[in-house]
């Protein structure tokens, strides 16, 4: 975008920035070795890990340190620790976290998660966590949907909370370098390697500018693009998409987690996560004919470890040896497809959900015991007693299983110098994650590539990549670009409703291809509108100009998804296709790669097919059984 | 159901600012943040306001609604008559930035001075054993998610700014205490708590505990117990005698 016209010592019309760059760009400017986007819990992992490893690590946050989407996780950490079961061990782990993805996760990815967890939840108790006990003193372990054993790690049902803090508190006492309020724009190259990142601070909106060859994105999600969600305003695809402009690519863009239980109403609240800890610890899924209908929707694939009738369910729940899972503990893409048809089959509840009822199984003590926040949260928000009346949900936006490519042992996009990890990394959970894999995921993966990319600075030794002056004069021009657009500019507020009713619409939970091509064409509009976004007021702390950058993120990673959904020809995990209604064994091969011709925003998204990596043979075993 | 709210809120930066008058559509069943949203998306593009979860989990959206502060995310319009104007005001114990956004820069210098957690060897196996009862002591504090509104109401330094070098205020105290009931910690920080943290300008008024959107009872069960503490490690003859015959608290003051 070339909205200013470019001539030496510049400066903004409206903000008497100076435009110019190079030595003296008039920019703020800091080196560092590794630059971390993002202070969930899979950036301060990677922030601990590359200082440990002798690293100059700065975090860079678009929010307050400590506000991050990992605060909202409920239920727990997954890791085979045994606490509870003795029999539960890696392997057991890593076949559920398999099945749970529908054999599309990146292998090695899920062994290494299942195989380091442990350790990672026993360093969180470390640095200061304090995990809710078994009888010996033990941290206690409590069921989800998926996981064959008792195996999440848990505080209550604040559990990601209590992972921020003690991450926050953990880095806070390293003294690693938090940037707060700081939003990453671009990152630069020299050549086909880093050299560095460009930022606005959201108090000032004066420009920063880091000199660094190793970024981490740990951004977390997109699920700001859909209306009904669980994720905050954060959850913009900044990181897939800053990663597809510096030439990584993206896989598995049209796995998209639609969370079974969000709250549905009042209106205000629709799409507020209710924990599946609800379930795992004794809630059961009603229609409005008062039916357990979860019965109905056991799938062929895990027939054998489903209970088939309600006799059987509830005898599981005293008597774990003898009795199989309760189907409302099945992995969340079947149990919210259960719950859609339901709804759409006219047995929903009033407010177009179903029932989630654990007042009956459970007493009030138990409930604000292991509940305490989803007790709070219906009292509070819909005069709703959870200890007494059942609750209404109905399925939410909530993760996206694809990411960026990366390499599984060291997190290294195909970008030298670029990272990723956590939500915005691809690969580890197929088409489907399993809950509590989440949290684990992050601490797994944050600190392998923390790791990883101090190791590769250091191995530059003296010879670093440089920021080319020209680009930081076309980031900032880029950025403001909103403001120069004076009169009759669209409102980025409008085009993100826009954007999230077509996502919603046409690319949600059930998507057939009349609708995915619709849905293009209509992203390819937003688009074309979008280049004539402007915004009010001046650069201090204005969400509108906000908004307007992030949204040019919203779009592009839209566009991958929609991309991708047309493609795969098949139902898998988070991809249900209502003209392709099963698995199909040669799509369950192939992952779809996604990339950016040039790191031009404007242009159409690439999408090729590649094969999935090969498990080895002793890990193939584990799924014969 | 629907109606026009009418709402007044601050606008301004640090060199002054005026309450705004707005009407704003809202609905059935929504929050004070979902009005706030609306303007913001429909008559001031650049109004600004922190929120996050919009649920009551993160702590971002605390603001004063009609002089008392709160999370504007779980303040639900029907707790007003559909009448009333509902004042929205910056939270006044830290520095405005814009409009409803201030600098708490204060709450997290405070939190690099309290030394981190060192816990005791691993058992054996690699584990560690800690009893439920004992940790839920740590746990009602460890609730606490950041939102400041026990900071902005404290008295101690809510109009007395030249008092927040010498003071960190209910959070920290939070803090202090947690560590200081940690099963395995092996730190002291009594002395930190009263010296640099202030422990001993706090009067104990609750003004924190009302205030706290997550029921955390601080002055009770953290200030009061705290203040114990570091009163017997100064006046308690037997640890004073402990003191002086080389039998000490076995945990290492920082």
């Amino acid at each position: 975008m070339s909205h200013i016209s470019q001539q030496p010592d510049e400066r903004h019309p409206m903000t008497g920035n100076r435009m110019d760059s190079g030595d003296d760009t008039g920019f703020e400017r800091h080196e560092y070795d590794v630059v971390v986007i993002g202070a969930g819990g899979a950036g301060l992992r990677a922030a601990i890990a590359a200082h440990d490893a002798g690293a100059r690590v700065a975090i860079v946050c678009k929010s307050l340190l400590g506000k991050a989407h990992t605060v909202m996780a409920e239920g727990g950490i997954a890791a085979s620790m045994g606490n509870v079961y003795p029999d539960d061990n890696w392997r057991v782990h890593f076949r559920d976290t398999m099945r749970g993805g529908k054999m599309l996760n990146n292998w090695r990815m899920a062994q290494l998660h299942a195989q380091e967890a442990p350790e990672r939840v026993l360093e969180l108790e470390e640095w200061g966590a304090l995990f809710d006990r078994t009888p010996e003193g033990l941290i206690s372990q409590r069921d989800f949907g998926g996981h064959k054993y008792a195996r999440l790690a848990h505080v209550g049902d604040r559990t990601g909370l209590e992972m921020i803090r003690t991450l926050q508190q953990h880095a806070v006492s390293l003294g690693i370098d938090v940037f707060m309020e700081c939003t990453v724009t671009d990152i630069f190259k020299d050549g086909d390697a880093v050299a560095g990142a460009f930022a606005y601070w959201r108090e000032t909106g004066r420009f920063v500018v880091f000199d660094a060859p190793a970024v981490v994105l740990a951004t977390g999600g997109i699920g700001k693009s859909y209306q009904v969600t669980s994720n905050s305003w954060e959850y913009t695809g900044d990181g897939h998409a800053l990663a597809m402009k510096t030439g990584a690519s993206l896989i598995n863009m049209e796995f998209v987690q639609f969370h079974p239980t969000g709250m549905v109403w009042p209106p205000s609240v629709k799409g507020i996560l209710v924990t599946e800890s609800v379930r795992g610890d004794g809630g059961a899924l009603k229609n409005s004919e008062g039916n357990r209908f979860m019965f109905d929707y056991i799938p062929e694939y895990f027939k054998s470890e489903t209970a088939d009738s309600v006799e059987e369910a509830e005898g599981w729940y005293a008597d774990k040896k003898n009795n199989r899972r309760p189907p409302e503990l099945l992995p969340r893409d079947e149990v919210a497809r259960a719950i859609n048809s339901e709804i759409k089959a006219g047995r929903g509840s009033p407010h177009g959900g179903v029932f989630l009822d654990i007042a009956s199984r459970r007493d009030a003590d138990f409930i604000k015991r292991r509940l305490p926040s989803m007790y709070h949260q219906f009292k509070e928000l819909a005069d709703v007693d959870i200890t007494a009346e059942p609750m209404e949900v109905g399925p939410t936006c909530h993760y996206v299983m694809g990411g960026v490519e990366v390499d599984a042992d060291t997190e290294q996009s195909r970008v030298p110098g670029l990272y990723a990890a956590g939500e915005v990394a691809g690969g580890m959970h197929g088409s489907n994650r399993l809950g509590g894999n989440s949290l684990s995921d992050l601490l797994v993966f944050g600190r392998r590539a923390g790791e990883s990319a101090a190791a590769y600075v250091q191995g530059l030794k003296d010879v670093r990549p440089r920021i080319v002056a020209d680009d930081v004069r076309l980031a900032a021009r880029t950025a403001l670009a909103p403001f120069a657009i004076e009169n009759g500019g669209e409102n980025p507020y409008t085009i993100q409703k826009d954007l999230q009713d077509v996502m919603q619409r046409l690319v949600g939970i059930i998507r057939k291809a009349e609708e995915l091509e619709e849905s293009l064409e209509e992203i390819q509009k937003l688009k074309d509108r979008a280049t004539r976004l402007s915004v009010e007021g001046h650069r201090q702390y204005n969400p509108g100009w906000h908004l307007a950058i992030d949204l040019t993120n919203m779009l592009i990673v839209c566009e991958c998804i929609a991309k991708a959904a047309l493609e795969r020809k098949e139902s898998r995990g988070g991809h249900t296709r209502d003209d392709y209604p099963g698995p199909d064994d040669s799509w369950g091969q192939v992952n779809l790669v996604l990339t950016l011709a040039g790191g031009d925003y404007s242009a159409p998204v690439d999408l090729e097919h590649k094969p999935l990596p090969q498990m080895p043979d002793d890990l193939r075993e584990l799924f014969d059984q | 159901m629907g109606y026009d709210l009418r709402l007044r809120v601050w606008r301004g930066d640090r060199s002054g600012g005026q309450l705004g008058d707005y009407s704003v559509p809202v609905e059935e069943g929504e929050v004070v943040l979902d009005a706030i949203h609306r303007l913001q998306a429909t008559q001031a593009g650049d109004l600004a306001v922190r929120w996050n979860c919009k649920a009551g989990k993160c702590g971002s959206c605390s603001a004063e609604i009609n002089g008392r502060p709160r999370l504007m995310c779980m303040t639900r319009l029907s707790d007003f008559e559909e009448s009333e104007t509902i004042t929205v005001t910056p939270v006044r114990t830290f520095p405005v930035i814009r409009d409803l956004v201030t600098d708490v820069s204060f709450n997290y210098e405070k939190a690099k001075q309290v030394p981190a957690v060192k816990l005791t060897p691993r058992d054996p196996d690699g584990k560690r054993r800690m009893m439920q009862v004992d940790v839920e002591r740590g746990q009602e504090f460890r609730k606490c998610i950041e939102c400041f509104l026990c900071q902005n109401v404290c008295h101690v330094v809510r109009d007395h700014e030249e008092n927040k070098e010498a003071f960190a205020g209910p959070r920290h105290f939070l803090r202090y205490a947690e560590l200081d009931m940690h099963p395995l910690d092996t730190h002291d920080r009594r002395k930190l708590a009263q010296d640099v943290a202030g422990l001993g300008m706090c009067n104990i008024t609750k003004c924190c505990t009302e205030v706290c959107p997550e029921g955390i009872h601080i002055t009770d069960n953290a200030i009061i117990p705290m203040k114990e503490r570091v009163v017997d490690r100064k006046f308690d003859p037997v640890t004073w005698l402990g003191s002086k015959i080389g039998r000490r608290d076995p945990r290492d003051e920082v």
